[in-house]
């Protein structure tokens, strides 16, 4: 089945080492997006014209564009047109910030706007200051809304950096094909084995959060 | 006795450049009930909101005993708690539980114990008939009941005035009933109200005084009997008219 590659010296540590290095691209980028993703989205559900104008193109840029061709462009393009030195794993983390933030903050902004006004005017009609009402009345609606949403995010940007080898980082599917690669002769049939593998581990990535996100969804289904 | 507790002067109130209530003028004596009727758009529950500082008003006064509580003059928030409102819409916390809802504005806003809170609490929802609910969520109420606990999350802050806002406008007709039952007992414990409603014979019962709104002026403000049995314009009685079928037999 070709799994005994795997064993042979330190190819599974070498594949954990690619997967390592996918996660340290996905959590920085998940950070950033979400900072940023937060403070664009309250700023969006604000109604400025020109924000809202702005966001608009942001967002459709991002909707449009595959996540591929933005990597080429940051990393082939910018870096070439602009003279700047940007590695391979700088350009990954902005590129993945720009798809994630642009996500996080269209995400907030929903939650933000489907908070009925009747909250802040029923909240302010006991005597709860703006702070208070925000506190106790607005962000814990928003987070019961947006905490699954976000993790569905997190995930499909987990998966999503499988992208990155192909501007040269060794993530964990580069490591596999590299393993393939050299056992070619020795054993055929690496590919089913080592593939399988680096399913698994996106598997037991993703897995647990989202089935954590399910769980909360259902803790607080409204 | 009955003493002057809300004085409105003058007021004005427009969004943008259309007229919503003009010139209203009322004052409203500790222990009465003022039912406010009149066609939809007259301007009755803006006229609520502004003496609740929820809507900013061009022009006029409002009073809480001695108190300016125009919302610009900025005492309005710590006078905001004197005066109770009760929605249309179903406005409790989604995300908290019937005993968390009413708890929350004392213990936060007025700083009381928790457990003092709660006794309270329990006590009112006990009248309202709800205290077995009290760990329920909103979402596993009635409509019904759900404005049961908003009449109680009011109650808890000792307000003076109390303001109802078209309450049962959502309501299922069955439980129209179960809440201005519970507005009813208010009444007989002379608390100081306003009501906008569209349920005249619920008017008719509880009002001292009905205040008739049309093109945002007062048109009539008299005694229910009078209001109801022989209004004196023609506007309110085309109004009450609405409310009555010609038998078709």
């Amino acid at each position: 089945m070709g799994f005994e590659v795997l064993f042979k010296g330190t190819n599974m540590l070498r594949l954990l080492g690619g997967l390592g290095a996918a996660m340290k691209i996905s959590l920085i980028s998940i950070a950033i997006s979400i900072s940023l993703g937060i403070i664009l989205g309250m700023l969006m559900s604000m109604k400025k014209p020109v924000i809202n104008a702005i966001s608009r193109i942001y967002l459709e840029i991002v909707r449009i564009m595959p996540q591929m061709v933005l990597l080429f462009i940051v990393f082939f393009g910018f870096t070439k047109a602009m003279g700047l030195n940007l590695s391979a794993e700088t350009s990954s983390i902005i590129v993945f910030s720009f798809w994630g933030t642009a996500e996080m903050s269209d995400l907030v902004r929903s939650c933000l706007i489907s908070i009925p006004p009747i909250q802040y005017e029923s909240s302010a009609a006991l005597g709860l200051s703006k702070l208070q009402t925000y506190v106790y009345v607005i962000i814990p609606q928003i987070g019961r809304r947006l905490i699954p949403l976000s993790i569905n995010l997190i995930t499909r940007m987990i998966k999503t950096t499988s992208l990155v080898m192909m501007i040269g980082i060794v993530e964990v599917l580069k490591v596999g094909q590299q393993i393939i690669e050299a056992n070619r002769k020795s054993s055929p049939n690496a590919a089913f084995g080592v593939f399988a593998t680096v399913f698994l581990l996106y598997f037991l990535v993703c897995w647990p959060i989202s089935t954590f996100s399910r769980y909360l969804e259902k803790k607080w289904a409204n | 006795m009955s003493e002057e507790i809300l004085k409105i002067e003058h007021l004005y109130k427009r969004y943008d450049d259309i007229p919503v209530l003009e010139d209203i003028s009322l004052t409203v004596k500790k222990g009465e009930t003022v039912v406010i009727v009149g066609p939809s758009g007259c301007g009755k529950s803006t006229f609520l909101r502004c003496i609740n500082g929820l809507e900013d008003i061009q022009d006029g006064h409002v009073y809480l005993e001695d108190a300016l509580i125009n919302p610009a003059s900025g005492e309005s928030v710590q006078n905001r708690q004197r005066i109770g409102m009760v929605f249309q819409s179903y406005d409790l916390f989604p995300h908290k539980t019937v005993l968390e809802n009413v708890i929350l504005a004392p213990m936060k806003v007025q700083k009381r114990k928790k457990e003092d809170a709660t006794e309270e609490a329990l006590a009112l929802l006990d009248r309202v008939g709800l205290s077995a609910r009290k760990d329920s969520y909103p979402r596993q109420l009635s409509g019904g009941q759900k404005q049961r606990v908003a009449i109680v999350r009011a109650l808890m802050m000792h307000p003076e005035v109390l303001l109802f806002d078209e309450v049962t406008a959502a309501l299922d007709p069955e439980m129209v009933r179960e809440v201005l039952d519970v507005i009813l007992d208010l009444a007989r414990n002379n608390s100081t109200m306003l009501i906008v409603t569209h349920e005249m014979a619920f008017a008719r019962a509880i009002a001292d005084r009905v205040l008739f709104l049309d093109g945002g002026h007062i048109i009539e403000d008299t005694d229910p009997g009078q209001f109801f049995d022989s209004p004196g314009t023609d506007r309110a009685k085309k109004f009450l008219q609405t409310f009555e079928y010609e038998s078709v037999r």
